[in-house]
């Protein structure tokens, strides 16, 4: 038999065209349904609310031409962006977001790291079942885990009425419709998140390390600080980032659970897009959003990809 | 790291746990309150749930919302999968690093930026909208979900199978399906039951891809949360969170027993 005549590399290889279809069909997907609305969202920032279907001019008529693309270049403006810096309300809102984001991710970790280190630390058997236990909440909707605290967090709700029947306070807490709440529902929501890649990185470190520091007269603590947290950091680091990008966007926490003084810039989009139809002002703040949200989502796609290469 | 439960781990988790469930066991407690009070508790009743099966108009937006889940979630896994082939397969190609960007964006991208890009796409596509703009909406935010669960899943394959396989003729194609595909499986249909789940949950998406005629649950659920806590809607939550737990469940068992399974099987090849 003569092997040498085998075409050895092209079987290894698959079939190109199969390859091509897997690659390209996802690609142009996401390219078309995913990208391309970007673009247009930018092009709509530069336009004009109008009084018309759709809520906005100038509209780019090709009929008329190379005429009709310079009305349609003229007609942009940076208006809105303008109209953004200006009002003082805007600017608050988006660092009112970042605020709260910030600190929901630090609370979140804090509350996280002790549940994956015990996760982490409990007998392989318990360890899928505990698995799961994160997991299922996480498959539950999110609408409703953050329509369950209003029940516990309303003036005569579950919390105060056990507050007030333990005797710690004597008339019920105002929680509900404040940026307490808020803190709360996104650290609720977002808990999963952290404690998964947490549990992930912690799952995977070495005992004999920490035996080892132990052996040789570390106190647990410094164990600790110099061993398991180092070690950690991968999980510490994507832990944050998925919870700190999408907290700082958040509609749905912000509009239930919050207040009038609760300001965070998805529901001024959403106030924008819906209640006042300026469909060119939502897609700027949306713009400035995105703008904002670059830098981590580029820091934690970075992560990732180092990460995978380690494995 | 494995060295057994101490106190204080134990204490963290009991607590952290406790946080995770408490506010769902209350809710579905109060969805069996005779009251219409949702907070105090006046005896045990079904009757809130008798009344949604009379509710029309929560039927059919429930109706659409299974409709959009399963279209999409299948979409979304067939799409999901093929990227996750391509990124752990393909090490190199024209455009991978914004592919891969692509894939991992739309998972921390908050929805308000996805769902107004969507709707403004649709518009300047002229495309009515309903129930075909959600189902794309949905299917391409959620089959990102679908390609990380996937890649995880293609990460420790063992390709000398697929390799004997076509050094004795099989062709690509039938080599995915009859070698490839089932190996994965666990994956694809956890990815199946993630963006099914992401998609029966959505309400920010929704509303902003939605027309006329194509009220989804989570809208509805929204619109009535707005005007505050309802026993009724107690227990369409009930019902939905029963719904994905069993699914959740069921999936792990028969994850597991398939493993299980394999092993058999292999054990049973080697003493041969």
């Amino acid at each position: 038999m003569v092997t040498k005549d085998l075409p050895v590399k092209k079987t290894k290889k698959g079939s190109p065209l199969l390859d091509y279809v897997m690659r390209l069909l996802p690609f142009f997907w996401l390219l078309l349904f995913f990208l391309v609305p970007f673009i247009i969202v930018y092009k709509i920032s530069l336009s004009t609310i109008a009084l018309s279907i759709p809520p906005y001019e100038p509209m780019l008529s090709l009929k008329e031409g190379i005429e009709g693309v310079k009305t349609f270049w003229d007609g942009l403006s940076w208006d809105n962006y303008i109209f953004l810096t200006e009002d003082p309300l805007y600017l608050s809102a988006y660092l009112s977001s970042l605020k709260i984001a910030f600190f929901s991710t630090v609370i979140a970790l804090f509350v996280a790291y002790p549940i994956a280190y015990g996760m982490a630390r409990s007998p392989r058997e318990w360890q899928p079942t505990l698995l799961m236990l994160v997991i299922l909440p996480f498959w539950t909707s999110f609408l409703i885990r953050v329509y369950a605290w209003i029940g516990i967090l309303k003036s005569d709700g579950v919390l105060n009425q056990l507050l007030l029947w333990l005797g710690v306070i004597d008339s019920p807490l105002t929680i509900l419709n404040t940026n307490t709440a808020v803190y709360i529902g996104i650290v609720y929501s977002y808990l999963p998140f952290m404690i998964l890649p947490l549990y992930a990185s912690l799952e995977k470190l070495d005992g004999s390390l920490l035996e080892a520091a132990e052996d040789l007269g570390c106190p647990p603590w410094k164990v600790f600080w110099r061993v398991t947290l180092p070690l950690s950091m991968p999980g510490v680091i994507a832990g944050c980032f998925l919870v700190f990008i999408p907290a700082v966007g958040e509609f749905v926490i912000p509009d239930i659970l919050g207040g009038s003084e609760t300001l965070m810039i998805g529901k001024t989009l959403w106030v924008e897009f819906f209640s006042n139809r300026d469909w060119p002002l939502a897609s700027a703040v949306a713009v400035i959003l995105l703008l904002i949200l670059v830098i981590p989502i580029t820091l934690f796609q970075r992560h990732q990809a180092k990460q995978e290469g380690h494995d | 790291m494995n060295r057994g439960p101490s106190y204080f781990s134990l204490t963290a988790m009991v607590l952290g746990f406790a946080f995770l469930y408490l506010p769902i066991v209350l809710l579905i407690i109060f969805s069996f309150n005779e009251s219409r009070l949702v907070t105090v508790w006046a005896g045990f009743s079904t009757k809130w749930y008798v009344e949604l099966f009379r509710n029309e108009q929560l039927l059919q937006a429930a109706w659409v919302t299974l409709r959009v889940a399963v279209t999409s979630a299948t979409l979304a896994t067939v799409l999901g999968t093929m990227a996750a082939m391509a990124l752990t397969r393909q090490r190199r190609f024209f455009g991978r690093t914004l592919f891969s960007g692509m894939i991992y964006a739309p998972l921390v991208m908050p929805e308000v930026i996805l769902g107004l890009s969507m709707l403004l796409l649709f518009v300047a596509m002229d495309q009515a909208r309903g129930f075909w703009t959600i189902m794309i909406a949905h299917t391409t935010f959620t089959m990102c979900y679908v390609a990380v669960v996937v890649q995880s899943r293609l990460a420790g394959f063992d390709r000398s199978l697929e390799e004997a396989a076509m050094d004795l003729g099989c062709p690509p194609l039938r080599t995915f399906f009859s070698i490839t595909l089932p190996q994965i499986m666990p994956g694809v249909i956890a990815g199946w039951m993630l963006a099914f789940t992401l998609s029966l949950d959505d309400l920010v998406i929704a509303s902003f891809t939605t027309g006329p005629g194509a009220t989804t649950l989570p809208m509805k659920i929204y619109s009535q949360v707005r005007l505050g806590v309802t026993p009724e809607i107690n227990a369409v939550c009930t019902i939905l969170i029963g719904i994905v737990t069993l699914g959740v469940i069921a999936v792990s068992i028969t994850s597991k027993r398939q493993r299980l399974q394999q092993e058999r099987d292999e054990r049973m090849a080697m003493e041969q």
